[in-house]
């Protein structure tokens, strides 16, 4: 009885009734969702990546505007249509990206939109004094006069906690703020949370970690592709409940890694000492690493610590300041990437949009970019139409690609179908090397574990594969050989990933453990690098 | 001496090359506010052009010089609002709207000065005002200094002091800072509550509001008159300008005291006898110069902007 | 016909309703007789036989224009070089239709190659600047549109007079280097043939060769080029240069084929017509000429205003101006697309 008088007492703070949102390519991410919040809880919203989490948040936030429902705060409809109407109704969002300006200052930043001034001026300093105690009250300390560029991840998430604090926010939510922790980062953050809801604040998690879930959340709500599935006491559930409800069957994601070659393949990939700066950053520091046919080798790591420059670097897309990339036996450093993709390399990009498709272009058009110049598709002069279209239609065959037609605009497909195009042609070009960055972030499981399937099987026809990944359950399960990264250093190599410890590893991406640096390169290169 | 040069070291040649810079130096203040809130404003040139037969008619039927001046500051924030409407609301590529607007500007003025003064050439026949030249009283004896800038039209001060009042505004107010957090980051001042559209509106604003009164003096303070046309590439040369100033006023500044330097310059090899046509090209062709010399400089030292 | 299409082209017909209409709004501001005057502009074009032709006849410098700005525009670039390189292809046929002696038909090709060739210059210039240190096209080729615009009345006036004519005109062009009018009431002329020809290449060009599927794809996303291994900056500048050529090609067409003496003052305009056009086409080179005609008919329509009516010519850029910002305007009707989205969606999800 008294538990229950507790729970009619916990009135909610936040409802949102009915809400449908559809995205002008027709992709429905949220269907008639109803989800409520209690004052001075934490509440985890947890669902697989494109499950409409963050699209949930963003019409809270208004940023997205729904096409259907109503939101509710303290008992009273509100219309928010605009992030200023959501601070007004003490709504603070902090992003998976960061909303800063990089080259203002910490105390800009947090102040921005609510300034102080002197007369006509902004009061610089009144600005810095309210950031250091605004710090200090709420145990989330900064140096208020630093550039936000030149300070490090954790510090600006801090940065972005303060600004929605700063502006009265009662409900905070965060989108998958760990993302980009470290270990250490990640435990200051959950103190500084739990801090928060003692005094009174509420907060609304939003992450697919679900250790981190049953860590600090009381409730837990589970979305899953746009519908949301229920919402449970956090204490009475299983992560393996949890897990259940997000994927909608009983299997956990545990895909086979590539067969081990009876003999060791021959080297694909070789890159030696590679250093790259960029804005005066050293952020690839003596890497070096080689592939051979036959095998997977993941790439570990927190984000941030230069696996996209050692990506880019490897496929020409931004220049090496010293070192060496070898592909297939010929040296690639410094090469354009069409040269480098001569040489047999394939390249799964980090950012699809940007780097993977022309969203204007069709889905033939796009399966073409990389062999546009080669028998069939041409002669090297003038395009065969014909065969342009015929392939388009074997390779959406081949790897499931729903669309109408070839023809279709390739911005009008969903985030799975558009990472199957990029998949598809990639992996169509019987390709000697295939560096696969982040292949299945934002995509649904059944896509997922499609290209989980094509890279297995490319490797176990003899391609060599780099695969980096900020999933390290993804990583550890499709590799057969791993490396970890920290501050843009290689700082520990395995040979054998079978039986290896998630927390070992874990220990090495926050670089508290590692490997002595010749110790790597002899165990990987078979002798220390010059 | 060749009588030339002799004429390039004196006074009165520095003090033309101040007057000719004034509509540049507007324009490419109005280049850098735009800018730094975060959208290219190509529609310079047409803003510039607008207001100077803006101000022509409007001092012409009011009598008062300042009352031209207004309305042409005034047109100019109007098509700034018109660029951010289409660019903003109805999410037309910016580029396309500055042209659209330019093309306008070019034409329209012709058919409207045609509606008003029955000439599809100059507005000769409006009586049309200048804007007064001022004498800085104690300025005006100092040596040298004296005779280049002691006797100028008022919006050549105007536009020397705007560079101040620009540089106070983006860099010491908090409209300033949120105007340039609105450039470098959208979101971020979109997460703050800061409205993006409505301080790109401002930005726009102001930045036809510079334009404008360059474009006054053109034709209320440069010459008397409204010409067809008679911006020639200004608001071109005034996004150089912005891009060789680094989108800073004082920066801004200096690159338009370049190309003052350069249309000076050429004014004065009128007397040469060299084909006009190769004299009024020099301003372009440096422009031209410039902006490759320059842009090369910023790629050695970083990437490509658009990739 | 697919919703995107049919959305299109409702969106473009919209678009010319409106500025048609603020069009119709300012005539009645300034005319006397705002009926009258709006009557000659829209039914003008078809008053006679002789308009009738110079309609036809003035889209054909219109469609090299349009062809040339679908071709920069295509891969992302805002060449706006189109009005200086029809200027100074025009002014360089003419030299080669004064100065050369050859048989006719291989002097009318020589003209038309010089006129290319000035134009293709013309493109180099800020694709080279671009290219090398990328400096902004758009700045680059406004400021050589009046450098070409002085260079060409440069040349004229110094070694192209003819000091007989009262004017400031060029010598006559050979008889050899003409193209041949097809009727003596209007000037149609054979350069209709070759701006058809030049429409077919440009639209083989762009889908149907390589370096057109190249430009095509840097236009739609030239981070996916580089990515992809297209080598984005020499596409950049061909581009620029093919603009060039058939926006050259297009100046000295018209001097072959219609004045046979340089006679403009001022750059006659068609390099900015061109831009509305590309745009109206959505840069398909084979809807270039139906552009190019609606163009030609807004001009002449608003030259036999001007001549009847108190309205002046220039009237017509106020809609000009309009359909630009309209038909860019992504945001224009995108609500009611919107809504057909949002139905289909719902009407998907009830019929599984």
């Amino acid at each position: 009885m008294r538990v229950q008088a507790e729970l009619q007492a916990a009135s909610p703070i936040l409802l949102m009734k009915g809400i449908t949102k559809v995205y002008p390519n027709g992709l429905v991410a949220n269907s008639n969702v109803t989800f409520e919040v209690r004052k001075g809880e934490i509440h985890a919203l947890v669902g697989e990546n494109g499950a409409g989490k963050t699209t949930l948040m963003k019409v809270l936030f208004g940023l997205e505007k729904p096409d259907e429902g109503s939101i509710f705060i303290k008992g009273r409809e509100v219309r928010i249509s605009s992030p200023n109407d959501a601070i007004k109704h003490g709504v603070g969002m902090v992003h998976q990206h960061f909303m800063l300006a990089p080259s203002l200052t910490v105390a800009e930043n947090i102040v921005l939109g609510a300034e102080p001034t002197r007369g006509i001026w902004f009061d610089r300093k009144q600005a810095e004094l309210m950031c250091r105690e605004l710090g200090e009250k709420y145990g989330l300390p900064v140096g208020p006069s630093a550039k936000i560029k030149d300070v490090p991840v954790g510090i600006r998430q801090r940065v972005e906690i303060l600004k929605a604090l700063l502006r009265g926010s009662e409900i905070l939510v965060l989108d998958e703020p760990t993302a980009v922790l470290t270990p250490q980062e990640t435990e200051e953050l959950f103190e500084a949370l739990k801090s928060l809801k003692e005094m009174g604040h509420t907060i609304i998690f939003i992450s697919h970690k679900l250790r981190e879930v049953k860590e600090l959340s009381d409730r837990v709500t589970v979305m899953r592709s746009g519908v949301l599935v229920g919402t449970r006491d956090t204490g009475q559930v299983t992560v393996e409940e949890i897990s259940r409800m997000m994927v909608g069957r009983d299997v956990v994601l545990r895909p086979l890694r590539p067969k081990a070659q009876e003999a060791p393949g021959e080297v694909r990939l070789v890159v030696k000492n590679l250093n790259v700066v960029r804005d005066s950053t050293h952020v690839l520091r003596d890497v070096s690493l080689q592939v051979r046919a036959g095998e997977i080798l993941g790439v570990a790591g927190v984000e941030g610590n230069g696996q996209a420059e050692l990506v880019e670097a490897i496929t020409g897309l931004s220049p090496v300041d010293r070192g060496e990339v070898w592909v297939c036996g010929q040296d690639a450093t410094g090469k354009s990437p069409g040269e480098i993709r001569n040489m047999g390399l394939s390249h799964i990009p980090q950012d699809r949009m940007v780097f993977g498709v022309a969203s204007r272009a069709s889905i033939a058009e796009n399966l073409i970019s990389t062999r546009y110049n080669k028998q069939p598709v041409s002669n090297g002069f003038s395009l065969d139409i014909k065969a342009i279209s015929g392939l388009g239609r074997e390779l959406m065959g081949r790897f499931e690609i729903k669309a109408s037609s070839a023809q279709q605009p390739v911005g009008t497909l969903s985030g799975g179908n558009i990472q199957k195009v990029v998949v598809a042609r990639e992996f169509s070009t019987e390709p000697k090397v295939i560096i696969a960055n982040q292949p299945t972030r934002g995509i649904d499981i059944g896509a997922t574990e499609s290209v989980h399937r094509y890279l297995v099987e490319a490797t176990e026809s003899g391609t060599a594969v780099l695969l980096v990944s900020a999933d390290l359950t993804e990583v550890m399960s499709l590799s057969n050989k791993l490396i970890v990264m920290y501050e843009g250093q290689v700082v520990a190599y395995f040979d054998e990933v079978e039986g290896l410890d998630e927390e070992e590893i874990g220990l090495y991406m926050l670089g508290l453990k590692r490997q002595e640096p010749d110790e790597v390169a002899t165990s990987m290169m078979g002798r220390p690098v010059e | 001496m060749h009588p030339l040069l002799k004429a390039i070291f004196s006074a009165s040649f520095a003090a033309s090359i101040l007057r000719v810079t004034t509509p540049i130096l507007f324009a490419a203040l109005g280049s850098v506010v735009a800018d730094l809130s975060g959208v290219v404003n190509i529609a310079l040139e047409g803003m510039m052009l607008i207001s100077a037969l803006v101000g022509v008619i409007v001092s012409a039927f009011t009598g008062s010089a300042w009352m031209g001046f207004f309305a042409g500051a005034a047109a100019g924030v109007l098509v700034g609002l018109v660029l951010g409407y289409f660019h903003l609301k109805l999410r037309t590529n910016v580029i396309l709207a500055g042209i659209a607007l330019n093309l306008l500007a070019s034409q329209g003025t012709v058919f409207v000065l045609y509606a008003v003064a029955h000439d599809k050439g100059v507005s000769s026949s409006l009586p049309s005002k200048v804007m007064p030249e001022v004498q800085l009283p104690i300025i005006k004896d100092i040596p040298v200094l004296g005779p280049i800038i002691g006797k100028q039209n008022i919006l050549t001060y105007m536009s020397l002091i705007a560079v101040v009042v620009i540089y106070l505004f983006l860099y010491k107010t908090s409209f300033g800072l949120r105007l340039r957090a609105v450039g470098e980051n959208p979101d971020a001042a979109d997460s703050v509550g800061i409205s993006v559209h409505k301080v790109r509106f401002i930005a726009l604003a102001i930045s036809g509001a510079l334009a404008g009164m360059g474009g006054v003096h053109l034709s209320m303070g440069y010459v008397s008159w409204f010409s067809r046309n008679m911006t020639s590439g200004r608001g071109f040369i005034a996004l150089a300008a912005k891009a060789l100033g680094r989108t800073h006023p004082i920066g801004a500044f200096f690159a338009s005291l370049l190309f003052g330097l350069t249309d000076a310059l050429s004014n004065y090899m009128q007397s040469l006898r060299v084909p006009g046509e190769f004299i009024q090209m020099i301003p372009y062709v440096v422009t031209l110069v410039v902006l490759a010399v320059y842009s090369g400089r910023q790629l050695k030292s970083g990437r490509f902007s658009n990739e | 016909m697919t919703r995107n299409t049919w959305f299109e082209l409702l969106r473009t017909g919209v678009a010319i309703a409106v500025a048609l209409l603020i069009g119709f709004v300012v005539t009645w501001l300034v005319s006397e007789s705002p009926g009258e005057a709006f009557g000659y502009f829209l039914k003008g074009p078809f008053t006679s036989i002789r308009r009738l032709g110079a309609f036809l006849e003035a889209a054909v410098p219109l469609t090299f224009t349009g062809l040339a700005v679908s071709l920069v525009f295509s891969a992302g670039q805002f060449n706006m070089g189109a009005e200086g390189h029809f200027f100074i292809g025009a002014v360089a046929a003419t030299a080669a239709g004064i100065f050369f002696d050859l048989p006719p038909v291989i002097h009318t090709l020589v003209c038309l190659a010089a006129g290319m060739a000035a134009g293709a210059i013309g493109g180099f210039i800020p694709g080279i600047l671009k290219a090398r240190w990328n400096a902004s096209e758009l700045v680059a080729s406004l400021m050589l549109n009046y450098v070409f615009l002085k260079l060409g009345m440069y040349l004229i006036t110094y070694h192209l007079r003819d000091p007989s004519a009262g004017a400031l005109v060029s010598l006559p062009l050979k008889e050899t280097s003409w193209l041949p009018q097809f009727t003596r009431t209007t000037k149609l002329h054979a350069g209709i043939l070759v701006m058809f020809l030049a429409v077919f290449l440009c639209y083989y060009f762009l889908y149907r060769t390589t370096k057109g599927y190249e430009a095509r794809m840097t236009g739609h996303n030239i981070s996916f080029a580089r990515y992809s291994g297209i080598p984005v900056l020499s596409v950049m500048l061909l581009v620029q240069v093919l603009g060039g050529a058939v926006a050259g090609l297009g100046g000295a067409v018209e001097m072959l084929g219609i004045y046979r003496r340089f006679q403009w003052q001022a750059s006659p305009g068609y390099g900015f017509d061109g831009v509305i056009i590309a745009i109206l086409a959505r840069n398909n080179p084979l809807l270039v000429p139906v552009a190019a005609v609606f163009l030609a008919y807004l001009r002449v329509g608003a030259d036999v205003m001007a001549l009847y009516a108190d309205v002046s010519a220039e009237m017509v850029s106020i809609i000009q101006a309009v359909i630009i910002l309209l038909v860019t305007a992504e945001a224009f009707l995108a609500g009611y697309r919107h809504r057909l989205t949002l139905k289909e969606v719902k009407q998907r999800a009830s019929a599984s």
